[in-house]
């Protein structure tokens, strides 16, 4: 956990409201894990108190950049996304616990993904590649919004679906996996509320991880903001701290 | 240059201390400096059972401030016992317990337990916490009530009792002068402002529990103004708080009638913070002339009457 100054290398449009951005530094780059995020302070700090925790869409350890791919909902996804190549942020990180990924050879490992919560299944993705099984369904409100979808298809067998079937399969990313004649040693999944307790629930046999986003203060598991009721002594989780990936069967959604 | 402050029969070696609430129990940021370099400690809020706290959204962003509506989540005070305070043992930094409650038998209960810790060097009665249906702050906007409930705690804790006033009252002097005359050793001042977001999309508060407490730089003129105001009531110490950021707020906290300040909201922008105004505070102050904490005491003290 540092406090690091990172350098915008890209920033970009890559979909309805949502951007791309590469960010360059020292540290954070060497040491994040995928299923980690990292904390972004907006602007000099005087007017938005609060940091940004945004997701890890992917790494690399050689150029030492890391890929944050958000959504624009407010004032703070709003400020980053007029930054230009360049700029220097103020970064949190790495945060949380990310992605356990240790399976059995051969494994057949589904991937669930709804919106602004595919980026960090891209990268835990591309690493699940090289030893399992694996099958990608990214669900997606309309068309515009619809994103990584050839990076995705690159590494493995991809199903698209689209709320108001405007691209892909019409329909929740349940109703594709429901389709799949597959079974399943394992699944990740990521993305609103809904959708986690929708697989989670459709996933009730099988062993799982879930991703979860909620609005935060500290992000280091000080201040109790973003916590979630959880089958263990304590009765729950500090997403930030605890999460934010969590054993699907841990968590009471 | 001397930063020691001291606070009735609480000696600081600093007048910095993270605000309760917003630091937990020290754990999380022991790992990012030495928190022995801390005033003191105020640990987040104990209750006589564990409590789950609000639904989420707790947090909600607001201009230049935040609003929080956490609910008193702690694991009781048997909990923060056995649990939290042999961590915060390893320091030579006093402890300041929070104490909270919804019933003035439940806060007599928890101060008794906290103040027979060794650790513990002085309470601090919550009675403002703004978030809580059934706890806490009727006992803030209250003077007959405030008075009884610090003369309970009073009565049965063996260390001093700093009383954390709302802001949410007409006039916080009346509240300040009753605890004073109830036996209140000190003054924590000011607690969060109540007050509410509305999500556009959905129509609906941000925050699930509807309101929460407003903190930050927001806050910082009216809490510099309230302890102005009660500054001019009574010589009890009074440790100030409401948006710090930089040293300069922590002068301006002094010379308003703080003799120490408590951080909170920006523990969570910069977890540094706390460390870095220490580190920086002597700077500042003989920027402005001072060459202790005791000077701007001092300073304050004799144009008490006048232009401050």
């Amino acid at each position: 956990m540092i406090v690091e100054d990172m350098t915008i290398q890209k920033n970009e449009c890559i979909a309805l409201n949502t951007f791309e951005m590469v960010i360059s530094g020292e540290e954070i780059p060497l040491h994040i894990q995928s299923g980690q995020f990292v904390h972004i302070q907006i602007g000099d700090g005087k007017l938005n108190m609060l940091r940004r925790p945004l997701s890890i869409a992917d790494i690399n350890r050689i150029s030492q950049t890391i890929t944050l791919i958000y959504h624009v909902t407010g004032d703070g996804t709003k400020w980053l996304s007029t930054l230009t190549e360049g700029t220097i942020l103020n970064v949190l990180g790495p945060l949380g616990n990310g992605f356990e990924i240790k399976h059995s050879e051969g494994n057949q490992i589904l991937v669930v993904g709804g919106g602004v919560g595919v980026p960090p299944l891209y990268h835990l993705t591309k690493q699940l590649v090289r030893h399992y099984q694996v099958t990608v369904v990214l669900g997606f409100a309309t068309r515009e919004a619809v994103f990584y979808e050839d990076e995705f298809r690159e590494l493995t067998k991809t199903y698209i679906s689209t709320d108001d079937g405007t691209y892909g399969h019409k329909g929740f990313v349940t109703d594709v996996v429901s389709q799949l004649d597959l079974n399943f040693q394992h699944y990740y999944a990521c993305g609103p509320m809904p959708m986690l307790q929708a697989v989670q629930e459709q996933m009730i046999d099988t062993p799982g991880q879930l991703s979860f986003e909620e609005r935060m203060g500290c992000g280091i598991g000080a201040c109790f903001a973003c916590v979630c009721e959880a089958k263990n002594d304590n009765g729950y989780v500090k997403i930030c701290q605890d999460g934010p990936v969590l054993q699907a069967s841990e968590v009471i959604l | 240059m001397s930063l020691e402050v001291t606070l009735g029969d609480l000696h600081l070696n600093n007048p910095i201390m993270p605000a309760s609430g917003c630091f937990g129990f020290g754990r999380e940021f022991s790992a990012f400096y030495d928190l022995n370099q801390l005033g003191a400690i105020a640990i987040k809020a104990a209750t006589g059972e564990a409590r789950f706290g609000n639904q989420t959204p707790r947090v909600a962003e607001t201009s230049s401030g935040m609003l929080n509506a956490i609910g008193l989540q702690n694991p009781g005070v048997d909990g923060i016992i056995e649990q939290e305070l042999p961590f915060l043992r390893q320091y030579d930094v006093p402890v300041i317990a929070n104490i909270a409650g919804s019933t003035l038998e439940e806060y007599v209960d928890v101060a008794r337990k906290m103040s027979e810790q060794a650790a513990v060097k002085a309470l601090e009665l919550n009675i403002s916490c703004p978030n809580v249906k059934e706890g806490g702050v009727q006992f803030g906007t209250d003077a007959t009530l405030a008075y009884r409930v610090t003369e309970a705690v009073k009565s049965v804790s063996s260390k001093p009792v700093f009383v954390k006033l709302s802001p949410n009252v007409t006039d916080i002097t009346d509240i300040a002068t009753a605890v004073e005359k109830a036996g209140a050793d000190g003054l924590s001042m000011v607690n969060t402002l109540t007050g509410r977001r509305i999500d556009l999309h959905q129509q609906a508060p941000i925050i699930a529990n509807g309101s929460g407490g407003l903190s930050g730089p927001a806050i910082k003129p009216i809490a510099i103004h309230m302890i102005h105001q009660v500054r001019q009531k009574t010589d009890l110490p009074i440790i100030g708080m409401g948006g710090i950021q930089s040293t300069e707020d922590v002068l301006e906290f002094l010379l308003a009638g703080a003799d120490a300040v408590a951080v909170g909201t920006a523990n969570f922008q910069n977890p540094f913070i706390c460390e870095r105004l220490v580190q920086d505070l002597p700077e500042t102050l003989q920027a402005y002339g001072f060459n202790s904490v005791k000077e701007v005491r001092d300073a304050r003290c004799s144009h008490q009457s006048t232009s401050l």
